[in-house]
């Protein structure tokens, strides 16, 4: 995916003897001194260098002072009182992103001359640098920021008139550029032409004046262009969705995948007060490195819908009307129970997480419901991220037995006519007309119970409708089309009386079939763990953050084509 | 006069009757050095180079020998580029332009050898844009040279292919810088790359082993196949070998350009005797002995140079300005450098913090914008120098200069970062009670006739 990977050792086992700040220690050859300082838990501050980007050296923030082995006359290092190397001092520093580690370096990362080289390039940044952290949406998370407190000076000497560039700079869909923001380190012009290959973005005008531009008459909107959003360390580059919505230290910190697709991103989901702001990629190199698609990441809204359902509605005389849980919940069982299970069909949905799933075959299994399906939602794909497939969780579906990807699902139109389903169960919100059943066809259905987090014309169609969660607001596991198994962690509550989808399965099933014992998500874990081979061995701990792999992904490619 | 030129490279320069078509290079011998060079083979020829202890015209003064055995056309699988660097720019400078206006050929003769000698199969020669006439000159000399088989295929029957191709530089300084230059070759911005790793030796020109030789470097090779190295390293000063173009511009009766066994002429030679002294019977105060990026030197000061005495150990002397030696050595040893040879002369007229700010709007404006301290700071060096040059300097501003400009010089991508240091910090070091007495008359002196330095 990334053309570089300088966070990456070639060999992590050649490892040579370095000296950091005085301490010798064994790092792998060839790693740069930015990597091996962090290693070393040392920091090198840096503002251009960007391990999965080309190395530019621009911003000179990474400046530290190298030495090599002292030669003696027989060109063999002359060693110290302590076996180890002397070292001989270059005078001039060197920038620690282009600089691989040889053996017997010398490394100082905080040395006086170190101190001055940084605490010039913060003056010097700082200078026609705009002072208005007060309205920047960076502020809070900008590098010029927290590098100024930690290496700069108070007060600044600059007394002339500064720079006047281009602000409010509408460089395409999603991204407004504000030129004097700009620290001209080149990662957002970098990852446009080296990780998306769209080389819309450069510089024009020279020395103080460089501008960042695109090019004329081109619109940087990418689908991946908000990724600049992220790298970009000052406030230049802000996303129209994001900026003036929030300040980003109220924002809480979960972390959670994305939903759009079937890659399954590792997200933050960044929200304050029961409200979610933004959506930032979390970096797994299993599955989206440090990036994720535009169109995931501001696919949250969907969350504040005012389609958005809040309160369980139970259908009377033609018309739905708001009602309670406990009503709600009594009616679908009763509905359900009305008709012989072989009447039942119930849609799971690609979207439902593995323990929602879990729950649900728990309960078709009990009713002796055996027409089960999901409905393929298949989208544009594209060769970087994006998968065509736009269920999340569709291969956790079929591992649970719950999918055929459809075929089934193909069946139910004419079996719904011909009278042998005639109750549907509807889960994930899933919108049965744009799946190819018409609302003329569900309107003969005896019962339709849908589950869902929006209206749409088949929740309008149902007797009862069960408002469920949307991604940021459920705790869970997904498996991605690569065969990995990764969790997703509730940020925010539900709004209104909406609920958790796995207890309104628990609660479903309670009422049609007594069945009990599921009491939280690491209960169906557990239970489910033991069930479904592909999940043996693993405990909810164990899947970790960063998600585990459960089958290789041509295993599930396979799959998927069977 | 008491000393002579020595003139190789410039030879035929402004000779009566010598003009740079062909037919009049052929006459002259032109390239005859190629059936030299062919016959010696190019792993002789780089072993002349070597010996003549040749060093870089174009700045530096790096051992052309020592950076041509960084590639071994024997080992290396990758083409390998050779690249005339004609972008001169540095202020104070004008001896390249004189060798492609004039004499075109004995560039391509030396291109040709140079190109022979490394094993080079393609070669370009970028020419600063502004040289509009050197541009459509060299076109013409290459494609004559082309015509009479000293380009193309199968050269004087030898089995060696050769092409040249000239490309028009981007209109900036920073394209001279060589690493800047091959990216403005390959068409992108010329901002200099990052060493390591991006050597031209070893990942130049796409990605390839790259030579980069300055025009009068490469007409010396011609001269060094013609006499042999050894010869050639008999001419000037060990360590200082051939004759040395100086381009000698200000205050002097007779500016011009001039060559000279390198360090057989001291600067007050050179001011007084070969320019004719300082013009209107005035006084010198200052001069800059390499381009407009040296460090500047003040009349009247005295320099520790080691030397070596005659029993070959080194002996510390104190020299006067007017009695250094215009070689690279000596004048890296008093503190500044031979640079590009554009010796800059100032009179007592002369006000030094004028001149600087001057030098330092040239700088502000030509720097590339890569790397922060350059892109910041030259500009701010510029705007304090106008402030006081406009009289409104304070008093803390001459030191706050040189802090700047200490926290440029060493911390950049290129030399750029020092080209435009060193000049403010030698100014300010050297003439700080004129740059003083400057910000106390602030308001009080009346405005001194100059062009604004503000825009």
């Amino acid at each position: 995916m990334n053309p570089w990977n300088h966070d990456v050792a070639k060999d992590e086992k050649d490892l040579v003897d370095v000296q950091i700040d005085g301490v010798w220690m064994q790092m792998p050859r060839g790693l740069n001194v930015v990597e091996v300082a962090h290693r070393a838990k040392k920091f090198l501050p840096h503002y251009c260098y960007h391990p999965k980007l080309s190395v530019v050296g621009n911003c000179r923030m990474c400046l530290f002072e190298m030495g090599t082995p002292k030669m003696g006359p027989d060109r063999k290092p002359v060693l110290g009182a302590d076996g180890k190397p002397e070292i001989a001092w270059m005078p001039r520093p060197q920038i620690g992103c282009a600089t691989g580690i040889t053996p017997g370096m010398g490394i100082r990362t905080d040395s006086a001359l170190v101190k001055d080289c940084r605490n010039g390039v913060m003056e010097f940044l700082l200078i026609n640098h705009p002072l208005d952290c007060p309205i920047c949406d960076q502020a809070g998370e900008c590098k010029l920021q927290e590098f100024s407190v930690e290496y700069g000076t108070g007060a600044s000497r600059f007394t002339e008139n500064k720079v006047k560039k281009p602000k409010n700079v509408d460089l395409g869909e999603r991204i407004v550029l504000d030129d004097e923001r700009c620290i001209l380190c080149s990662r957002c012009v970098r990852f446009s032409s080296e990780i998306t290959q769209d080389n819309v973005l450069g510089f024009v005008n020279r020395g103080s004046h460089s501008t960042l531009t695109a090019y004329p008459g081109k619109s940087f909107d990418n689908d991946y262009s908000l990724n600049t959003v992220d790298i970009c360390p000052v406030g230049a580059l802000t996303s129209k969705d994001f900026r003036f919505q929030m300040r980003v230290w109220f924002l809480k910190e979960t972390k959670s995948l994305c939903t759009s697709c079937g890659t399954g991103c590792n997200t933050m989901i960044g929200s304050r007060e029961g409200k979610v702001y933004r959506l930032t990629p979390r970096e797994n190199e299993s599955v989206n490195s440090h990036w994720m698609c535009d169109h995931g990441r501001l696919n949250f809204h969907y969350l504040e819908s005012k389609e958005r359902l809040t309160r369980p509605l139970l259908k009377a005389a033609g018309e739905q009307f708001p009602g309670t849980w406990v009503d709600a919940i009594a009616r679908a069982a009763e509905g359900l129970q009305k008709v012989k299970p072989a009447e039942i069909a119930i849609v799971a949905s690609g979207r439902l997480t593995n323990e929602e799933l879990f729950v649900l075959k728990r309960l078709a299994g009990e009713l002796g419901v055996s027409q089960v399906d999901t409905v393929p939602h298949l989208g544009q794909g594209d060769k970087f991220l994006r998968s065509a497939d736009g269920n999340p969780n569709g291969r956790g579906a079929e591992l649970l037995g719950l999918s055929s990807g459809g075929r089934v699902l193909s069946g139910w139109a004419a079996a719904i006519l011909s009278g042998k389903i005639k109750a549907l169960l509807v889960l994930g919100g899933e919108n049965l007309i744009s799946a190819g059943i018409p609302a003329s066809t569900l309107a003969k259905l005896e019962v339709l119970i849908y589950s869902g987090i929006l209206s749409n014309e088949t929740s309008r169609l149902a007797q009862v409708v069960l408002p469920g969660s949307g991604f940021a607001e459920k705790t869970g596991s997904m498996v991605n089309v690569h065969g990995r198994l990764q969790r997703m962690t509730r940020a925010i509550s539900a709004p209104g009386e909406a609920r958790e989808d796995w207890m309104i399965l628990r609660d479903l099933r309670m009422a049609l079939t007594g069945g009990n014992s599921l009491h939280s998500v690491e209960d169906i874990w557990k239970s489910m763990a033991t069930e479904v081979p592909q999940f043996q061995g693993l405990n909810w701990a164990k899947i970790g953050d960063l998600g585990i792999q459960i089958e290789s992904s041509a295993k599930a490619d396979e799959a998927k084509l069977a | 006069m008491a000393i002579r030129e020595h003139r190789l490279v410039f030879k035929h320069i402004d000779a009566l009757g010598y003009t740079r078509d062909i037919d009049c290079y052929l006459k002259h011998g032109g390239y005859e050095m190629l059936k030299k060079g062919f016959a010696m083979g190019g792993a002789a020829i780089r072993e002349e180079v070597k010996k003549s202890q040749l060093r870089g015209r174009g700045g530096a003064g790096f051992p052309t020998g020592t950076k041509w055995s960084f590639i071994d056309p024997a080992k290396v699988t990758k083409p390998i580029y050779l690249i005339c660097n004609a972008d001169e720019s540095e202020p104070g400078t004008f001896k390249d332009r004189q060798i492609i206006y004039k004499d075109p050929h004995q560039l391509i003769e030396g291109m040709i050898l140079s190109c022979f000698a490394n094993g080079v199969k393609l070669a370009y020669l970028y020419i600063r844009c502004e040289f509009t006439e050197g541009w459509k000159i060299l076109e013409k000399a290459l494609g004559e040279a082309r015509s009479h088989g000293f380009l193309g295929k199968n050269i004087l029957k030898s089995g060696y292919d050769l092409e040249i191709h000239v490309h028009r530089g981007a209109g900036a300084y920073i394209c001279g810088e060589e690493t800047g230059l091959i990216e403005s070759l390959e068409g992108k911005r010329a901002y200099p790359r990052i060493k390591p790793p991006y050597f031209p030796a070893v990942l130049g020109l796409y990605m390839c082993p790259t030579i980069v030789n300055n025009v009068e470097t490469l007409c010396n090779v011609k001269h060094i196949v013609e006499m042999g190295g050894e010869a050639y390293a008999k001419i000037g000063r060990p360590n200082n070998t051939g004759t040395r173009l100086l381009c000698v511009s200000g205050d002097v009766v007779k500016p011009g350009y001039y060559e000279f066994p390198c360090g057989a002429l001291t600067m007050g030679e050179l001011i007084h005797d070969v320019c004719g002294g300082i013009r209107n019977g005035g006084k010198l105060k200052a001069v800059i002995p390499g381009g407009s990026s040296a460090k500047v030197l003040r009349a009247g000061e005295t320099y520790k140079i080691k030397e070596k005495g005659p029993d070959g150990n080194l002996v510390e002397k104190e020299v006067k300005l007017e009695d250094l030696r215009m070689d690279f050595d000596t004048l890296a040893s008093a503190g500044s450098m031979a640079g590009s040879g554009g010796v800059i002369v100032m009179d007592q007229t002369r006000d030094m913090v004028e001149c600087l700010a001057n030098i330092s709007t040239f700088y502000a404006h030509e720097s590339c914008g890569q790397c922060t301290p350059c892109r910041e700071g030259v500009l701010w060096m510029k705007k304090i120098l106008a402030r006081i040059a406009e009289g409104h300097g304070r008093e803390d501003d001459p030191n706050m200069l040189k802090e700047v400009a200490d926290r440029i010089a060493g911390r950049t991508i290129c030399a750029f970062g020092e080209a435009a240091s060193w000049p403010v910090q030698s100014f300010i070091g050297k003439f700080k009670e004129e740059f003083s007495l400057r910000i106390r008359r602030n308001g009080t002196a009346a405005k001194r006739d100059t062009v604004s330095l503000t825009h």
